[in-house]
Parts: structure tokens; sequence; C-alpha cells
């Protein structure tokens, strides 16, 4: 019983220092957004609070809790409580089977793939109820944009796993990494360069960010899904928006840039030297590239419209994953070197 | 009680009580939204019976992809709530003959004659390393490889005649 009760203790500790570290990202992440975006329009964003604007997000965030909940009259009540909470829970819960290095992961269960695409297909839910409960036009158009939208990139985002799958012949995290061991040419980019393309571009449109934001589209439906939400219920929904970019990033790192794995594997004398450094350094600053990179996309691309984002998911992303899958089938099955001779 | 049969049965109460509810509620959005729950509470069941492979697909292809649809087309639909229960006392005895048929058929079916712990014993601890997927490829592939590859022309064949219903074609 006690060692039961030991057990449990330490697992709530690691769901809590995981949460924790994860909040501290994402109120940093949208503070370096403002900064990143500043810089690219020429400006120095926020600089006020602090120095340098360093405690600009704890100012947002009391800012946020402060604020009165306005729940609409003609809204359905509890679904419009309960829908910023599926959407943070589905992404917080998603973290569990993200392996930070080797062996450092809350739950390391062997359909570790197939348990992030279903809980990342769960989060549309929330998207999808809090516009249905807000009961208001724009809020309704956003919903009904990011269910199409996220059918869409999910079928897109499913068959470039699979593609990593089959090469890595696991759906565990930690197996998937190891496999991509032995230097730069060996992680899953290159022999997966179509799908790593697709995925990429499918986690930005599945987190329903620029240019795929057409569930929000300020400049057409004012804030979309989310126009009736204020306060701490807004503030939530912002949250999961922000960890599912950081979900996405630490997904990328771990499928197809090799995780926790140094880039400079099998490198001589540079291997050495950087050996000291932990693996997790290395998957912290893979996962921080592609958090910049969706910042950057942000200041760069205008937005698509609706018609463009369905031609692009179904015409180009999908047909290009499933002749895609073939290569690698094949590639998989005749061992071909250097990177699927097993 | 241990802490399985606990598990066990707070999924199979939430299963139970929202499959009631996908038909008792009077707003379809509603009832369509009750039916994501019992699936989730029924993925749930699954994972107790460590097919966790089925467990995910049922929650990754119905949840997540066949429901959104169906929330999709229902959010647009008007349905009129006050005109729903109209002949509610004239139809019953109809529909209870009906629930009847139903029920005796399932029971028949899916009974513990069938479906019993003697002809389906529970699975016991499997090793760290067995993989459902392997299991259910092997099954799929050799005992099962006809009716699958059938069901698989018979999908193709629905899509073909989808898009031809649906396609328009531009004029030139």
């Amino acid at each position: 019983m006690m060692e039961g009760l030991l057990l449990l203790g330490l697992i709530v500790i690691k769901i809590v220092a995981i949460i924790l570290v994860l909040l501290l990202t994402v109120a940093y992440l949208t503070f370096f957004e403002r900064k990143v975006l500043g810089y690219i329009q020429v400006r120095i964003g926020p600089n006020r609070v602090g120095p340098r604007g360093l405690f600009q997000p704890f100012a947002d965030i009391i800012k946020l809790l402060c604020k009165e909940i306005i729940i609409p009259n003609a809204s359905n009540r509890y679904l419009f409580i309960f829908a910023p909470i599926i959407s943070l829970g589905t992404s917080i819960a998603a973290w569990s089977v993200i392996p930070f290095q080797k062996s450092i992961v809350l739950a390391d269960i062997n359909a570790g793939v197939l348990f992030i695409l279903a809980l990342s297909s769960l989060g549309v839910y929330g998207i999808l109820i809090a516009g249905w409960a807000s009961n208001s036009k724009y809020a309704m158009f956003g919903a009904l944009r990011a269910a199409a939208q996220s059918i869409s990139y999910e079928i897109c985002m499913g068959f470039a796993l699979v593609g990593v799958m089959m090469a890595a012949g696991s759906l565990n995290f930690q197996t998937i990494v190891m496999a991509q061991e032995g230097g730069v040419w060996h992680w899953y980019w290159l022999p997966l360069l179509p799908l790593f393309l697709v995925y990429w571009i499918s986690g930005v449109a599945e987190t329903n960010r620029l240019p795929f934001d057409v569930a929000e589209g300020e400049s057409e439906i004012v804030a979309g899904f989310h126009v009736e939400y204020s306060g701490t219920a807004f503030a939530l929904f912002f949250l999961a928006e922000y960890a599912n970019m950081v979900l996405i990033s630490a997904l990328i790192s771990l499928l197809f840039l090799g995780g926790w794995l140094s880039p400079f594997q099998g490198i001589p004398y540079l291997e050495t030297w950087f050996s000291f450094v932990p693996g997790i350094v290395w998957f912290l600053l893979k996962l921080s590239f592609f958090l910049l990179v969706y910042l950057w996309i942000r200041g760069t691309f205008p937005r698509y419209r609706y018609d463009q984002i369905m031609r692009l998911g179904w015409k180009i992303l999908l047909p290009v994953t499933i002749v895609w899958i073939v290569v690698v089938a094949m590639a998989v099955q005749f061992n071909v070197a250097p990177w699927f001779a097993s | 009680m241990t802490f399985y049969q606990l598990i066990f049965y707070a999924f199979s109460t939430v299963a139970v009580f929202s499959g009631l509810m996908v038909v008792a509620s009077n707003n379809p959005v509603r009832g369509a939204l009750f039916l994501v729950l019992t699936f989730f509470a029924m993925s749930g069941v699954w994972l107790l019976l460590q097919a966790e492979f089925l467990a995910l697909i049922l929650v990754l292809v119905y949840v997540g992809a066949v429901m959104t649809l169906f929330l999709f087309v229902v959010m647009m639909l008007r349905v009129n709530v006050v005109g729903m229960f109209e002949g509610f006392v004239r139809y019953f005895p109809l529909a209870l003959f009906v629930i009847m048929v139903i029920a005796g058929i399932s029971i028949m079916v899916i009974g513990p004659a069938r479906f019993g712990l003697l002809s389906m014993p529970a699975p016991g601890i499997k090793p760290d390393d067995f993989s459902n997927i392997k299991e259910i490829g092997m099954v799929l592939y050799t005992d099962y490889a006809y009716p699958f590859e059938i069901s698989a022309v018979m999908l193709l064949t629905a899509i073909i005649a989808a898009i031809s219903l649906s396609h328009r074609k531009t004029k030139k």
C-alpha cells in the first residue's frame, strides 16, 4: 500500500513538474512572439514591464485572471465553460508520452505516436463546442472552419506518421528516436523529406496558426470561435494554442530530427568536444528552432483563403504523402542502405 | 473492489449513461456530443482489455474524424424541437415491439453463450514487448485477408460513387 502511494506521489510530482515548465514556456513564448514580430516589423516590442520587458508575460497573466468571465445569456452554459477545458486538457495530456531524453518520460507506452494522434484529434472538440455553445454567428463560422480544416490536415498528419512508423518499425517514441541514431544524415528528415515537410505544414495548420488561422481570422470573423470568451476562459484557449505549438515542435524534432541525439554524432573531434552536452539540450534547441519558425511564418505570410487551404490539403499534401508511403514501404522491404539497412 | 474494477465501472457507467442520453436529449447537437462521450468511454474500456491499438483507433477515427463530420452537418441543420414529440403515445407500442426484437437479437448474438468468459477468456497480463499492432496485422492479412480486401474494394467503390455523384463538371 505504501509503495503504491509512493509511486502515485512520484507520478504526481512528475506531472506537476512537466505542467509548470510547460506553462512557463508558454508564458515566455508569448513574450518571445511579440518581440520577434516586433523586430520583423522594425519595432522594439514590449519593453516596459521589468528589465527589457521580461516581466510582461506575468502582467498579461494577472490581467487575464482579473478580468470578468462573461457568459452570454443565449449560450449553452455548461458546454460554454467545458470547451476551453477540453482544449487545454488535451494539449497538456499529450505531453505525458513525450520523452525529453533517453528514458526520461512520464509514460513510456508502446503506442505513443497513436496516443498523440488520438489526443490531437480530440482537441478540435474544444473549438467546435466553443463555437456552437457561444450561439453567435462569428463563433459558429469559426467552429465550422476549424472542423473542416482539422479533418483535412489530420489525414495528412496521420499518413506522414505512418511513414515514420514503418521506417522505425515501432510506435514508441524512444524506439523511433533510437532508430535514427548515427548523425544528421540518419535522421528521418532526409529519407522521409516529403513526409517531414507535409508533417510540418499540417502541424502549423493543426494548431490554427497563421497562415492557416481561418478559424480565428480576425479580419474576417472578428476572433472566430473564441469571440464570446473573456478573462480566464479566453486565457485557457490561448494557453492551449501555445501549448500545442510547443507540442508540435517537440513532435517534429522527435520524429524527424532525432530528438535528443547530438547532431555531431559520427563526426570526428566534434563528437567528442560536444559529448558533455546532455541530450535534453539538443532536444530543446531543435524544439526552439521550430517555435521560432512558427513566429517567422506568422510575420511573413498572409492568410490562406478557405478554398486554398482545402486545395493544399487534399490535392497536394495528401497525394504526396501517399506516394511517399509506398516509397518508404519499398525501401524498408528491400533494406535500402544506409537508412533502412537492418 | 480492485483498482481495475473501479476504472471499469467508471468508464462503463459513463458509456451507458451517455448512450442513453444520445437518444434522450432533445437537441441533436447535444445528442451527437453524447455519442462522442460514449465512444470515448468505450475506448477506455477497451484499454482495460489491453486492446490499446483498437482503443486509440476508435478515438482517432470515430471521435476525431467521423463525429467531427457528423457535428459539422448537425450544427448546420435547423431541427424543430417542439414538434419532435408528436405522436409519441401513438407509436409507443410499435416502438416497444421493435426495441424488444432488437434487444432479443442482440442478446442471442452477443450474449454469454457466444461471448461468455468460457468461450472468450479475459486477456491475461501480456509481456512488455507484446505488440497489439503486429497481432492484428498478422490476423488481418492471413486469416481474414479476403474479407479485408473485399471491404477495401467496397469502400473504394463507395468513394468513386460519392465523387461521381457530387462532381460538377467545369465549363470551358
